[in-house]
């Protein structure tokens, strides 16, 4: 648990040091601070998964936790590596960006290893009042303005269902603890109060919005086109993480012996999410909107693995969730460093890109493979894994759909691919910093290493 | 030794090869490929021709998932291991006088997509053939759009689609069988040995011959082919139609039809039936062509065609009519085709890049200034219209005689491929190589260095395998039998 504290007093110090103007110590300050944190989660890591519940059971730092949350801490030193200069770029107070980034990311292992509803609403306002503020840190940019507004009536909409849904809960059962709740639907299996029923839908509306899965999903969009870059590169991999974990971890725990009342519904909320954000992924001409809208299709495939609830769930929620993530940080970071010499976010802006620079295609390439989940890729490892689970609980029509799904989105992949390899163009060669190589590269690397051998982050859980 | 060192030494050659550029990189990718050619040698001397697997490698990959890197070589894959090694180190030479852009990559692509076709005919687990099945589709989708003709960015994205989405099926399928067996093994043998029911069998049926069907082709799914082979460079198109295309055929022998018998009881008619629609579709296309690329991509449509058909001659009247011929037919047919065809790709090549056209009422009168590339186009041509005594014709009488067991009408119909094919080629012959030379033709400088060496190893295996099949034959005879037997006691007890 020592994570939680590094994570909450790193934000304050990096508070002080802008406050005295340090800029060039905060990246150093902050990366420092995340490597201790991961370095305590991963210590805390124990063979036979024994954790207690801590702080009078209000949270428990088990092996699940600490795979999200080191999952989660990696990202976001990986996204904040990307972050240097650019965040002088676009605002002159920095310390903020670190700072806001870290309190959610707080947030976020609250989510994560929470033992009772309270804490599981504590930790999804941090992350999400962070965010709305990151949204809108642009504070002179119209469509910056409009995705933190949009985000936080939205959000705060959502945050009403979660807690009238937790509410109902703790109205039926008499707790807000995770374990009396799981026993007391146990006990009464037969009996069991309308109330809860309709706690679990409002519950499962609100999560849903956290994760962006439609219909809930109107805001994905414009928040992630309206928000800079990096903050959307946060937002949609280490966020949407987190959400799916808090996501996994209420139903693992509680709902499972109650899947045949909500997993009809959940169903359908996976089957038009991936339709949608798929096919609407389809058509559009912005590289940063079809990778918004293909990550609501990932949420897809991610509540895929919370439907066909299971003994593998949290491995395939683990596994999926680290490839997206990976490969969607190659993505906003190439995407980044294209934006800035074109000064467009088009599929046009990559065309040539290969004979440019070629490392940055190939990378980027890595990770269009797999995000559409061609094997030898982590992409394909993480879809194997769902569908399997979803095989297992005899899903089949389900996976049809899934797959006819990975179909299409070879097309939207393919595009980029094809942009950067096979159209010309007369372009100057993109300026890529040394840092991103380094990061882009250890990205694609990991892509491939989990790819060709996973069973490292396998047996995490 | 195991069958591992074969599988891993593409990848570190592609790995290798990556570092050079230029001419330096077509030396290196050959001495790998002709490393990797001396290593099958040696498994070949090593390799007893009976029921049993050989060469295994059976290790721990993803144990959370039951999934283990089973691989090994047995009579069936043996051929198929032949024909890889054979053609790749073939190709590479091939591509002597071009001079690709990017050459490091070019080769590394090569490479890599051997590997990923080895791993194919030698895996006996379910996940490791899919890996396989899609590393082999990634390196050829590269190669023919970043080196492949005009068209090649659209024709090539139908390609990528149809081969992802009929393998995307059989994945399901794959993980299907898995859940099915006790043990949650992706084991061959753990497949082979379940005890599926029909309906079930069905659908094994159909999630793997989507895959298999796009990849051989079978009509209607070869709507990709022709396109994506004309548009390839020529070395891509020689791996296409020499080599990936048998994964579709050696999946049938060795995933669909020991799984799911019954789904082949079932639906193996209508392959069947669509197996020689192809034919002779194929086959009157092919008459039309003036192209020479896509002349041979329709011919080698209608040889694969009937590959294919003798393959589905599995049930007649509820009694069972695989037979020995058919299955051995099918395997030698494999190899014989892939050294045609890359011949007949390597003609047209050189015809190509001598004459900057592919269109054959062009031309004429080669054989005057070219006679040593006339008496090679000459002796491949035989060969792939089956006359006796070159590779073609044991390959074809194989596969007819086992049709023709199936039903003589049918049989007549297939036979048809050997009547159209000789027509058509022996006509393309006639109209690029002989009568007088004309403008364009009289320039045409005969083949030398490279093109000699490639093109003289392909007639002399063309007549050496013509003339004394026996060995190859008896390489697969055990392990088919087998194969026909354990098929055949699948399908009695549920009867």
């Amino acid at each position: 648990m020592n994570t939680l504290i590094v994570l909450s007093v790193l934000p304050i110090l990096v508070l002080y040091l802008g406050l005295y103007k340090a800029k060039s110590a905060l990246l150093p300050v902050t990366v420092v601070g995340l490597l201790l944190a991961l370095g305590l989660a991963i210590a805390a890591w124990t063979k036979h998964d024994d954790a207690v519940p801590i702080y009078h059971s209000m949270m428990r730092f088990d092996n699940y936790a600490i795979a999200f949350s080191s999952i989660t801490i990696i990202s976001t030193i990986l996204i904040l590596l990307l972050s240097k200069e650019y965040f002088e770029r676009i605002s002159s107070h920095v310390a903020e960006y670190y700072a806001i980034i870290l309190f959610s990311l707080a947030g976020i292992i609250v989510m994560v290893s929470y033992y009772n509803l309270t804490m599981l609403f504590i930790g999804i306002e941090i992350m999400s009042v962070s965010l709305y503020i990151l949204a809108g840190i642009r504070k002179n940019d119209f469509a910056s303005n409009e995705a933190a507004l949009k985000y936080f009536l939205m959000g705060a909409f959502s945050t009403g269902f979660l807690l009238f849904g937790i509410a109902l809960i703790y109205g039926a059962s008499g707790s807000f603890n995770i374990e009396i709740i799981r026993d007391w639907v146990l006990a009464h299996p037969k009996e069991i109060d309308p109330l809860f029923y309709t706690g679990i839908m409002l519950i499962i509306v609100g999560l849903c919005f956290k994760v962006g899965a439609a219909p809930f999903h109107f805001w994905t969009p414009d928040v992630y086109e309206g928000s800079p870059t990096l903050i959307t590169a946060y937002m949609s991999t280490v966020a949407k993480t987190a959400a799916f974990a808090a996501f996994l971890r209420l139903f693992g725990a509680c709902f499972q012996p109650l899947s045949d009342f909500w997993m009809p519904t959940l169903l359908i909320i996976t089957v038009i999410t991936l339709f949608i954000g798929n096919i609407t992924a389809l058509y559009q001409q912005s590289f940063k909107r079809m990778l918004a809208f293909s990550s609501i299709s990932h949420a897809g495939y991610l509540l895929f693995a919370i439907v066909a609830i299971g003994g593998g769930s949290a491995n395939s929620v683990f596994v999926y969730a680290t490839a997206y993530s990976i490969a969607s940080i190659i993505a906003f970071g190439a995407l980044i460093l294209v934006q800035q010499q074109s000064g467009t976010d088009n599929f046009d802006a990559f065309n040539g890109l290969a004979k440019k620079n070629p490392f940055l295609a190939f990378v980027l390439t890595v990770s269009m493979l797999s995000l559409a989940g061609i094997p030898l890729t982590a992409g394909f490892i993480g879809k194997f894994f769902v569908f399997s689970g979803a095989l297992s609980q005899y899903h089949t029509t389900m996976v049809i759909l899934a797959v006819i799904n990975a179909i299409i989105s070879i097309f939207y992949y393919f595009r980029v691919i094809i942009a950067m390899y096979f159209r010309d163009s007369e372009r100057e060669q993109v300026a890529v910093p040394v840092y991103y190589n380094l990061v882009l590269g250890l990205a694609a690397l990991i892509t491939i290493a989990i790819g060709v051998y996973p069973e490292f982050i396998t047996s995490l859980i | 030794m195991t069958v591992s060192i074969l599988l891993f030494l593409p990848v570190v050659a592609a790995l290798v090869v990556l570092l050079f550029k230029n001419a330096a990189a077509k030396h290196v990718a050959l001495f790998f490929a002709v490393i990797e050619l001396a290593l099958a040698g040696y498994f070949l001397s090593r390799f007893v021709p009976d029921t049993t697997t050989q060469f295994t490698v059976d290790a721990p990959w993803i144990t959370a998932a039951g999934i283990y890197f089973t691989a090994g070589i047995d009579g069936i894959s043996m051929i198929l291991v032949i024909l890889t090694t054979l053609l790749v180190p073939l190709i590479i030479l091939s591509t002597y006088k071009h001079n690709y852009k990017n050459a490091g990559a070019f080769y590394a692509l090569i490479l890599f997509m051997q590997a990923g076709l080895l791993t194919v005919f030698t895996a006996m687990d379910g996940f490791l053939f899919y890996i396989g099945w899609e590393a082999a589709l990634i390196p050829i989708y590269f190669i023919n759009a970043l080196w492949g003709g005009e068209n090649r960015i659209k024709v090539n994205i139908k390609f990528f689609i149809y081969t992802f989405a009929g393998s995307l099926f059989m994945l399901v399928g794959i993980i299907f069988l898995h859940m099915q067996t006790d043990a949650r093994t992706y084991d061959l043998h753990g497949f082979y040995s379940l005890n599926l029911d029909a309906r079930q069998q069905g659908w094994i049926f159909w999630a793997f011959f989507l895959a298999f069907a796009v990849k051989m082709p079978i009509f209607p799914l070869h709507t990709w082919q022709p396109d994506t082979y004309t548009e390839a460079p020529a070395a891509g198109t020689m791996m296409m139609s020499g080599i990936m295309l048998k994964m579709g055929i050696y999946g049938v022998i060795r995933w669909l039809i020991p799984i799911a018998p019954l789904g082949v009881e079932k639906f193996g008619l209508m392959a069947l039936i669509l197996s020689v629609i192809g034919i002779v579709y194929a086959s009157i296309i092919a008459f039309r062509q003036k192209d020479g690329k896509r002349l041979v991509a329709y011919s080698s449509l209608a040889h694969v065609g009937l590959i294919a058909a003798a393959l589905f001659t599995f049930m007649r009247d509820g009694s069972f009519v695989w037979t020995t011929q058919g299955l051995q037919g099918a395997l030698i047919q494999m190899l014989n085709h892939g050294i045609n065809v890359v011949g007949l790709f390597f003609v047209w090549d050189i015809i190509s890049t001598r004459l900057n056209t592919r269109d054959i009422s062009q031309m004429g009168g080669i054989a005057r200034v070219a006679p040593k590339f006339a008496i090679a186009f000459l002796i491949i041509v035989l060969g792939t219209v089956a006359l006796p005594l070159t590779n073609g014709f044991i390959g074809e009488f194989l596969l007819l005689n086992g049709v023709f067991q199936y039903n003589i009408w049918i049989a007549a119909v297939a036979g048809l491929t050997m009547i159209f094919g000789a027509v058509y080629m022996l006509r393309s012959y006639k109209g690029v190589m002989q009568g007088p030379t004309n403008e364009l033709t009289v320039t045409f400088t005969d083949i030398s260095g490279s093109e000699v060496l490639v093109l003289g190893i392909i007639c002399a295996l063309i007549i050496v395998i013509g003339i004394y099949p026996q060995p190859i034959l008896h390489l697969s005879q055990a392990a088919v039998n087998n194969l026909i037997n354990s098929v055949h006691s699948k399908i009695i007890p549920l009867k």
